[in-house]
């Protein structure tokens, strides 16, 4: 084992396992966004601003009210599902026949809302949890302790959406609908009723990686711009509502992000992985795992 | 062909608009007219691909390239911006065939092409911020002051001369929009917006019109992050390049109007009023608000109001006019993706 180290740069191979890490939590990101996608059919712009919302929630939560972690969790989650359905009801079903793109732009205009509002909340003010896990130390390679656990914690998020789709009515019904939206109100499905289920779910996972992402980085309310458009690049990669799709491109991306940002500066990971994306775009312009037409 | 009342009506509002700062000089006034008229030129060359539904979010990048590529070549090269933003509107349009090229020849349109332009504004953003040696990262960057002639380098110091700068390009955008309005692209891009397999079959090269449009578009862009650097004489990736610009400028264009050549600078004279309005009246407590504003104003005109405010009163004031076209009923319309 301590051979097979030495003959790789050891500084490769962290930087290899810690693209692996990120891409768990992007990987999620991309789960909740794909979903809205692909039962809705509405893009969802203002998606990390949702998650924004989530990591000032835990924020105060832990910080102020002197809530536990494992137990503001939960609540974090909850009122970001909660946001998601309210965000569905109020501005997406008035939009519904109309075009798309209004439906993406007043997602837009959302994202103006819940970025000034945090501005004139909260402040600029970059604010973190002040809770410093370990650092875990494998060989000579050292990994985040908070990284771990996003990993873990956005995988059994992702298993519980899968069985929740697979094993339950709704999930099924949610998988209907997003293969045929027209029948399936003739099939006796109430489509509100789930398209408001399928938001609140959305939210809820963006909750899930809001609780993560405080972990690691420090809140602002400008933080949505920093992990906002990778989100979307895996999505388009992965081919919009694609799950599985956007679950292999999340790790791609990480990877791209790790081991650039192990030659320089990580906003030249996220460049490298805009240049990979464009040439992407020529090779497989419907997603990574689309039939070539 | 524009009529006679029409011609003379405009004949007397741009005579007007010249005369103006040579009977009223308050500095601050002509400050917000100028802001108004750049800001204004950017949403109009917006909104030259917009009304065709080709919602692009990456003109944010391509005002940053402008005003960057400008700035960047006269302090470190000392090239003049005579030179540097005919360069920065290439770089610009070259970055708008790279990513446009692949989006309109294998049909990516509505929520991809959406998010294909909103990374590049978010990836131009990055790598200003990345390159923090040259640009001077978020902090923002200074064009040296000129030590020549002040022509050379751009540079003026009187408002009166921005003011009438501001009016030419300005104008140089409602003209060109008339010429595309008037010109056959026009009808190609309609068709195009309506049913892009149907326009196909009629003989319409998609690509190639599609390509046309947004080059234009992305070269009028540059050229205001370029004035608009100029005249400031301060930039921050924020402010001229980023989602928040280009949101900034779909927005605009949609209170405004999408439809009607005025549409984009009403939609420029509103916001820059509000947000003005909100400083002066609240001062730094007004951080953010201005934002939150337009937010809340954004999603009430997409669902109440799609075709803007100019837009809905020329309708009313007019109600006979014609049959409106079917791409023209919603505030964007766009080949919806997979038909």
């Amino acid at each position: 084992m301590q051979a097979f180290l030495d003959i790789f740069d050891i500084y490769l191979l962290e930087a290899v396992i810690n693209g692996i890490l990120l891409g768990g939590v992007l990987a999620l990101l991309a789960l909740g966004l794909n979903l809205i996608f692909g039962v809705i059919d509405v893009t969802w712009i203002c998606y990390a601003e949702l998650v924004m919302i989530g990591m000032y929630a835990m924020y105060f939560l832990v910080q102020y009210y002197g809530i536990s972690y494992f137990l503001a969790a939960p609540l974090t989650i909850l009122l970001v599902a909660v946001l998601g359905a309210a965000l569905h009801y109020l501005v997406i079903a008035p939009l519904l026949t109309a075009p798309p793109i209004n439906q993406l732009l007043a997602t837009g205009g959302v994202l103006f809302v819940l970025q000034s509002f945090a501005t004139v909340a909260f402040g600029i003010d970059f604010r973190n949890l002040g809770i410093r896990l370990p650092v875990l130390a494998f060989g000579e390679m050292n990994f985040s302790y908070a990284r771990l656990l996003s990993f873990l914690a956005a995988l059994v998020g992702m298993v519980a959406v899968y069985l929740f789709m697979t094993r339950t009515f709704t999930g099924t019904a949610i998988r209907a609908i997003s293969q045929d939206r027209q029948i399936m109100a003739l099939m006796g499905v109430d489509t509100k009723r789930i398209y408001l289920i399928t938001s609140a779910i959305g939210g809820g996972l963006a909750g899930l990686a809001a609780c993560l992402l405080v972990l690691q980085y420090d809140v602002h309310p400008f933080v949505g711009l920093s992990f906002g458009p990778i989100t979307f690049l895996i999505c388009v990669l992965g081919g919009l509502g694609n799950f599985i799709g956007g679950f292999i491109a999340a790790f791609v991306f990480a990877e791209i992000i790790s081991l650039g940002g192990l030659f320089s500066d990580l906003e030249w990971g996220y460049v490298l992985a805009f240049a990979f994306f464009i040439v992407m775009m020529f090779i497989r312009p419907a997603g990574l795992l689309a039939k070539r037409r | 062909m524009m009529g006679r009342g029409r011609l003379a009506a405009w004949a007397v509002g741009l005579a007007a608009l010249v005369a103006l700062p040579f009977v009223y000089r308050d500095p601050y006034h002509l400050h917000i007219l100028v802001l108004i008229l750049i800001w204004s030129f950017a949403y109009t060359s917006w909104s030259m691909m917009g009304r065709f539904g080709l919602v692009s979010l990456g003109h944010g990048g391509f005002m940053g390239i402008g005003a960057y590529v400008t700035a960047l070549l006269w302090n470190h090269l000392g090239w003049s911006p005579w030179i540097g933003i005919p360069i920065g509107m290439v770089a610009a349009g070259a970055l708008a065939l790279i990513v446009g090229y692949p989006c309109f020849r294998f049909r990516i349109t509505g929520h991809y092409f959406v998010l294909v332009t909103l990374a590049l504004s978010g990836i131009v953003l990055q790598v200003i911020t990345a390159t923090r040696d040259y640009t001077g990262g978020s902090l923002g960057y200074t064009p040296n002051r000129a030590a020549g002639t002040k022509l050379w380098a751009l540079q003026f110091d009187d408002k009166i001369t921005w003011y009438l700068i501001a009016l030419g390009v300005w104008l140089f955008g409602i003209v060109v929009w008339h010429w595309v309005d008037r010109s056959m692209a026009r009808y190609a891009l309609e068709a195009i917006s309506e049913d892009e397999d149907a326009a196909a079959a009629a003989g319409v090269d998609v690509t190639a019109e599609k390509l046309k449009i947004t080059l234009l578009s992305a070269l009028m862009t540059a050229l205001a992050g370029a004035i608009y650097c100029q005249y400031q004489m301060f930039i921050t990736p924020d402010t001229v390049s980023g989602i928040a610009v280009s949101l900034q400028m779909v927005f605009a264009a949609i209170v405004g109007g999408l439809f009607v050549s005025l549409g984009p600078t009403f939609g420029a004279v509103i916001t820059i009023m509000l947000a003005e309005t909100l400083r002066i009246g609240f001062g730094t407590k007004a951080v953010g608000w201005d934002n939150l504003v337009y937010g809340v104003l954004l999603v009430l005109f997409i669902i109440f109001l799609p075709k803007g405010i100019l837009g809905s009163l020329l309708d009313r004031l007019k109600p006979q006019r014609k049959v409106p076209r079917a791409h023209e009923q919603e505030a964007v319309q766009i080949a919806r993706p997979g038909t």
